[in-house]
This record gives C-alpha cells, structure tokens and sequence, in this order.
C-alpha cells in the first residue's frame, strides 16, 4: 500500500493536517499568525544548514525553527511591535537562507521543493518522521490543553490556577517548531502558515467550544489534502499550492455559511 | 493563621517603582477592600498576590494549598475562540455539571451554562467570570474592580451577591474597587494604597483618615471625588454649590 507514492502523499498530507489544526487554533486565537510565518521561514536556513552539513533536513529545519521561535519569545515586549519584530526577524531568516543556500555550490538543490513543498517525493521514512512528529504534537498539546487554555484565554486566570502562562508558551513554540520541521516536505515553508490558519479559521464558524473546533480543523485540513491531492494529479497542478486552495475555498464558503446564518439569526 | 501574608513587599517595572514596602495581611472570612487612585499599585498588589507578578523585594506568602478565586480586570476573549460558558467554568480541568450549574447559581445567572460568552451582556459576563471564581470553593476571592461596566444597580447587586456568598461560603475577599459608596460600607477593612500602604482600618477610620482626605477629598465620605474635575478656572461663579457639580460629573464620568 505504501509503495504508491499518491498513497504516501496523503497520509503525510493528512498528518500534518492532524497536527496543524489544533497547533493551528491556538495560532488563531493568540494572534500568533506572523509568529508561525516566521518559524516556518527560518526553516529555509535550518535548510541550507543541513544540506551544507549533511544532516537530515528535519533536524536542520527543527532547529532553527526553534531558536527562530525562542528568540522572537525572548524578544518580545523588548522595544519593538511584535509584528515589526516578527518581519525583520522572518525576512532575515528567509534571505540569509537563501543566500545560504545559494553557496552550496556542490549539490544541485531544487529550492522550489523546500519552498513549495515535495509531498510526492515523500518516502517511507519522511512519513515516518512526518507521522511521529504530528504524533508528538498532538500528544503534547492534548496534555497541556486546558492550561494553554486558560492561559490563552488570560494570563491573570492562569496564574491564579496555578498555571505558568510562560511555560505553556514555550510548550506551543516547540509544537510549532516541530509542525513546521515536518510540513516542509508537504507544502513547503512558503505556505505551512497557511495549514495552520486556513483549516483553523475555517472551523470558526461551525464550532460552539475549543475543542470542537480543532476537531473540525482536523477534518477540514485532511479533507483539504485529499482533494487538493487528488486535484493536482487530475490537473497537473503543484501539489502543495492545490492543498491549501481547497483549504482556501473551504474556508470561502463556510465563512459565507456563517455569516448567512448570523445574519439571519 | 491568615490566608496570604504580604511582607515588606515591593514591585517595580523596570526603572518604575509602583510598590513599595507594603505589607498586609489577609484574615479567613474578612471582606477587604483596597481603593486608590489610577496607578498607585492596586492592581499589581493583587497580580502579585496570584504570583503573575515578582517582587523586587519582600515576599507574599500564601497558606498551603489555599484555594483562590480570582476575576481580573478585564477579559478579553478573541471572538475567534468559541466557548461556551459551561465549558469557560470547566478551565482548567473538569468539574461535573452538576457543579456548573450550581456556581451559575450562586453567582446569580441560572440557565446561561449554553450561552456563548461572546453573547453575554456585561452584567452577565462579570457574574460567569464569578462563578467561575467561586467554582473552586475558594477561601480567597480576589477581585479586581469586577463591576467595571455595570451600571450602578448592577454593580449595587453585584455587591450583594459578594456578601451572599461570603455568608454562605465563609471565603475572604479582597477586591479593588472605584466605587468607594458601596465599597466602604460593604467591607470589613479599607486599605488606602498610593505606592505604599497611605492608611488602612474600619471604613470609619479610614475615610476620616487625613491620608485619605488628601487622596480623595472629604465631600460623602470621599466617595465622589476620584472623578471631580478641576473646574476652578470659569466655572466657579455659576455654581455656589459645588458638591452638585461634582456630582453631576460622577454620573457622566461613569
């Protein structure tokens, strides 16, 4: 089953879908949206590091997706706007790999695959990684649920309940760091901050609690990359874009749904 | 043994000293209430109480395993984020709905367990954000001006509900508030805070205090002189009678 590779490509869709939706609300309801771009775009360095170091490219990517995260955590509130701050930050990160990569003279990189994604070169151990690291994530956020809640809801109430808001940011910044090492090879750094926002928002008008909403992320963000799957074989389009248009379009029309029924409620 | 012990407490945000050298105590069953102008540390106190905030110096020490209770200032919920209120009282861990519905209660507001907290009034809110506080039986209630955009009767049956519960439950409350009216006459002791601890006693003492005079004047026990304008320049030929005119500013300020 496995050795077809449109098979492959969508289990490793769906599972950065599974790990992207609930990663992907609390990305959605902390305003942390440029927070996920600029992790995702220091990626493209993590990139170019291990291809010049000869390390796996999740390894790479998990890395400097990290310090990305951990310093625009350590930064914040030190000066500059949070999204001034996030701009230079993921910017930089992007040109400084690009050029980076630009001096890994020796091996011939297909720079589109990182940027856009490669889901249907994914081989059985990138699945593997990808459904270990969906796996993890999920268990991580699973376990601190309520407490990134009530953190996420308020600080104050957090603390109160004996919850450090701290802690419980820095366990979303390691989920984020680990979706975006994983969603590389899916749909590239270009567009991961797309899978986590699109199914997110696109669950908002359908849901009553938190949790029903990731659930519907979920469904919508594997339904997104069946079909965006299946469009791309049937119209020859690149794989990863055509996931998160069917994503797009999904949210389109339940945002309209939405606003309908409010509108006559 | 007193429920938090706050010692030789100081706080600063960076070079910003808002505290300092405070220290008070907090008796079982008591009904606190801390006034003072904006910015003399009243919020911070209570933040510090919760463990959001670190001293710089001196330390606040709570009783083992004491239930607190606490309903900040304000709270925002992104409107992306659906909650329910039922499930706004479960955070963090699950209380049985049993248990929901009686907090709902005792708070006042029966029946709201389905309602989207993005669709409550403000009245409603500020009373779940209550019970969601006294879902835990506290021993401490802490609240920080919990009337912020109630009307007067709103916040005069807020107040009520705030006794209720402490005769019901026997919890202490320690609150900041503006409304000095009903606060004075609600709580057991006053604290006069401007950056340092200015007086504290009986609402009697307090209001007769000359710190507190200073702070917030003497006209109905201070209570209306937190939103007096200073209106000496022109006005004052019209208007012999000067408590009215505060007065009037007291409702349009609200």
């Amino acid at each position: 089953m496995l050795d077809d590779f449109m098979m492959r490509a969508t289990l490793a869709g769906i599972g950065v879908a599974l790990a992207a939706a609930p990663l992907g609300c609390f990305v959605v309801w902390r305003r942390m949206a440029y927070f996920g771009d600029a992790t995702a775009h220091a990626a493209i360095l993590g990139v170019a590091l291990s291809l010049a170091l000869s390390i796996s490219v999740f390894a790479g990517a998990l890395v400097i997706a990290l310090l990305m995260a951990l310093t625009v955590n350590l930064l914040t509130g030190r000066g500059y706007a949070m999204d001034t701050l996030l701009g230079v930050l993921a910017h930089s990160a992007l040109a400084f790999g690009l050029v980076a990569v630009s001096f890994l003279s020796g091996i011939r990189i297909d720079l589109m695959a990182y940027l856009f994604g490669d889901i249907l070169a994914v081989s059985r151990l990138d699945l593997s990684i990808i459904w270990g690291g969906a796996a993890l994530v999920v268990l991580l956020i699973g376990w601190r649920w309520s407490a990134l809640l009530t953190a996420t809801l308020n600080e104050d109430l957090a603390y109160a309940s004996g919850i450090d808001p701290k802690r419980e940011q820095l366990v979303l910044t390691l989920a984020l760091a680990i979706t975006v090492a994983v969603a590389i090879k899916v749909v590239g750094v270009l567009l991961i901050a797309a899978m986590l926002i699109i199914p997110a928002a696109a669950a908002r008008p359908l849901s009553r609690t938190p949790e029903s909403m990731a659930l519907v992320a979920a469904g919508i963000g594997s339904v997104s990359a069946l079909v965006g799957l299946r469009a791309a074989y049937i119209f020859d389009t690149p794989a990863g874009p055509s996931i998160v248009c069917v994503a797009a379009v999904i949210f389109a029309a339940l945002s309209i749904v939405g606003s309908v029924r409010a509108s006559v409620q | 043994m007193s429920l938090v012990c706050v010692d030789d407490l100081s706080i600063s945000y960076g070079a910003k000293i808002v505290l300092s050298q405070v220290s008070l105590r907090i008796e079982p069953g008591e009904i606190v209430t801390i006034v003072g102008p904006n910015g003399s540390g009243k919020t911070s106190l209570l933040r510090s109480i919760i463990g959001a905030v670190k001293p710089v110096r001196g330390q606040v020490t709570r009783k083992d395993g004491l239930r607190l209770g606490y309903v900040p200032q304000r709270l925002h919920i992104d409107p992306t984020l659906p909650m329910t209120v039922a499930r706004f009282l479960a955070l963090p861990g699950g209380v049985a709905p049993k248990n929901i519905d009686g907090a709902l209660a005792q708070a006042g507001v029966p029946n709201l367990s389905d309602a989207q907290m993005s669709r409550l009034s403000g009245g409603q809110f500020q009373r779940v954000l209550l019970a969601r506080a006294l879902i835990g039986k506290p021993q401490l209630l802490l609240l920080d001006e919990a009337t912020q955009g109630l009307d007067q009767p709103g916040s005069a049956a807020f107040y009520q509900q705030i006794e209720t519960v402490r005769r019901e439950t026997g919890c202490a409350v320690l609150m900041i508030s503006h409304e000095l009216h009903v606060v004075m006459s609600a709580s057991d002791r006053v604290i006069c805070l401007n950056g340092h601890v200015c007086c504290e006693g009986t609402p009697e003492v307090v209001a007769s205090a000359p710190e507190y005079r200073a702070l917030f004047g003497s006209g109905t026990m201070g209570a209306l002189a937190l939103y007096r304008h200073d209106h000496d320049h022109d006005h004052h030929h019209g208007h012999h009678d000067t408590h009215d005119h505060t007065h009037d500013h007291t409702e349009t300020a609200e």
